[in-house]
């Protein structure tokens, strides 16, 4: 603001010019963001607030009912308890394999590229692809991982089919195709340290593990940062993975895979409970936005001082 | 050369010191991980190529590898229409993405204008908005507006969300913040106008930027899921991603056709990979290292 009013004596027809042009451009992509994000964004608010069924004719106003309505939803609460431990599992499991396999792949020069295209093909691949892979390697019947465990004098488990170990294993799956893409972020983030660091504590005598402590991890922090943050956002929305793993029973067996994602779309899509669903997607807004805050807040202060 | 090989001698002679694991560890480390990360691949390929016969028992390699389940993928699924689609879809989104992005990143970077740092917030902001929150508005406007009653309706409706992304606005503007104003400048005076500026001279000097771009954007949209899924009301318009998920249920569990099909699917995400793994790699490390 007073920048433009300082700048206006000598200048003010080239301002105006530039303002002008500058509006023109952004015309298009500002009605676009307008009508595709921010609009919908207060739909969704507003529907939360109504018993919306789109294949009902009257959708009457409710209040906070559809939120009153969340503290006693089992479905919900399941959803909710199982979103949140995929995202404890998946980010630092993820992180932790992807930092461990970019540290030896930065120690060593031959066939660095090869390694680093073979660890992130799983990347590239159709989620739903992956999925029915996954389906098969797992299957309790005739899926290699048991065989592999017999193999091993091991009884066989049930995986997928396992309302205990049926969240391990798709957690699992995600965490396959991320690998590549957090090895490639800390490999630059890796590469950025300089040299001279490294050098510098090895002259003062210190160990291999010492310096990843001191010097690798904080000079990594923007990019952990990063990973944490994005890590996050996507594993709250986790749904493709989950739904294509068990398309008969979606979320299943038991619920025990369901997330938050999931019962969002079984209830606007299934059962066309619209306003409800709004509400839960309303809740998963707050708590993206409460954690993304407090993520930002406490992981970057706490090299930077 | 020859001052990179001076630093460089003394750093590869002190480098054993520093390793508290042998290189031969490490080779052995990276293999085995490669070969788990591998294995689903392999497995996916090898079953494709059995016959149902041999389908279930549990040899790695086919005994007597057919291509049967590719041809009836082919030939008994509109698989080759999913592709089209997706193809279709991706690809006009890309070039929407492309040209919107840079032009708002060019904007944003080399104008002065009040609502300017307002704007730019707004866009990022609306990158923490779960798309799960904005599915059921959209459906609700899609059906009002009876898009999908027409062929371009139906592809509009499928497509649009994706149309400018805000994370492409954020790189971009990252991009023509480094371009010097001088160039920009000197064509003004040269009395060229400010789109000639934007798609003749700033434009071509960010291509790295474009292509990376540009490759995430089809990648992304070649896989989108949950959106296609909601909207795509007649199997004609299915994408790839919908069409095989929704293939099981229609095919039955024909675990040799899904496979085929899979397999299909991955190939031309690979070719992709393989022509432009390093701007890929690049793309990650501009993105990872400005957040």
């Amino acid at each position: 603001m007073s920048t433009t009013s300082k700048a206006r004596p000598p200048g003010g027809a080239i301002r105006r010019q530039q303002t002008r042009t500058a509006y023109l451009f952004l015309a298009v992509p500002l009605l676009f963001f307008l009508i595709v994000r921010f609009l919908p964004t207060l739909m969704a608010l507003r529907m939360s607030l109504f018993d919306w069924n789109i294949l009902k004719d009257t959708q009457p106003f409710v209040g906070l009912e559809n939120y009153t309505r969340l503290a006693q939803d089992e479905r919900f609460l399941t959803a909710l308890k199982n979103t949140a431990v995929y995202t404890l599992i998946g980010v630092p499991v993820q992180i932790a394999l992807g930092l461990a396999v970019a540290v030896m792949l930065s120690r060593v020069t031959a066939l660095r590229g090869l390694y680093r295209a073979l660890y992130f093909a799983p990347y590239v691949t159709p989620i739903v692809a992956a999925a029915w892979v996954w389906q098969w390697l797992f299957s309790p019947q005739f899926g290699p991982v048991n065989t592999f465990l017999t193999w091993l004098h091991l009884p066989a488990q049930g995986f997928l089919t396992s309302p205990s170990q049926a969240l391990g294993t798709t957690a699992a799956l995600v965490v396959w195709q991320n690998l590549g893409f957090q090895i490639v972020l800390f490999l630059a983030g890796l590469a950025a340290i300089p040299r001279t660091y490294f050098e510098a504590a090895e002259i003062d005598g210190a160990t291999g593990a010492q310096a990843f402590r001191r010097i690798t991890l904080p000079l990594l922090n923007p990019t952990i940062v990063f990973s944490v943050v994005t890590g996050t956002i996507a594993y709250l929305q986790l749904f493709t993975q989950v739904v294509n793993l068990n398309f008969t029973d979606q979320g299943g067996p038991l619920s025990s895979t369901t997330t938050v994602a999931l019962y969002i779309y079984q209830l606007a899509f299934g059962r066309f409970q619209m306003g409800y669903a709004s509400a839960v997607t309303v809740m998963l807004f707050a708590i993206i936005l409460l954690i993304t805050v407090i993520q930002l807040k406490f992981l970057t202060r706490r090299y930077d001082a | 050369m020859t001052s990179a090989r001076q630093t460089g001698a003394p750093r590869a002679a002190r480098r054993p010191r520093r390793l508290n694991l042998p290189v031969a560890l490490i080779y052995a480390a990276l293999t085995l991980g490669v070969i788990v990360t591998l294995f689903p691949f392999a497995w996916m390929v090898l079953t494709s190529l059995k016959s149902f016969q041999e389908l279930f028992n549990l040899s790695f390699l086919p005994q007597q590898p057919t291509l049967d389940n590719y041809a009836q993928v082919l030939t008994q699924t509109k698989f080759l229409q999913w592709f089209g689609n997706s193809l279709l879809v991706a690809g006009v989104t890309t070039l929407s993405v492309l040209f919107f992005d840079s032009l708002v990143g060019y904007t944003l970077a080399k104008f002065d204008f009040p609502g300017k740092n307002l704007i730019f917030l707004l866009i990022l902001s609306s990158l923490m908005i779960p798309t799960e929150m904005l599915v059921i508005p959209w459906f609700v406007g899609v059906s009002d507006l009876h898009l999908t009653r027409s062929v371009p309706g139906s592809y509009f409706a499928i497509l649009f969300p994706g149309l400018i992304s805000a994370f492409g606005v954020f790189l971009m503007r990252q991009f023509f913040e480094s371009l010097p104003t001088d160039l920009i400048e000197a064509a003004r005076i040269d009395g060229e106008h400010e789109f000639g500026i934007f798609w003749r001279i700033a434009l071509p000097l960010v291509r790295p930027a474009l292509a990376s771009l540009g490759i995430f954007t089809f990648l992304g949209n070649w896989n989108a899921f949950l959106w296609p899924l909601i909207v795509i009301q007649q199997p004609q318009f299915r994408t790839l991603p919908v069409g095989t998920a929704l293939f099981n249920g229609e095919a039955g569990t024909q675990w040799g056709l899904i496979m085929a099909a899979s397999s299909l699917a991955v190939i031309p995400v690979l070719i992709v990979f393989a022509i432009f793994q390093k701007q890929i790699i690049d793309g990650i490390v501009m993105t990872g290292l400005k957040g």
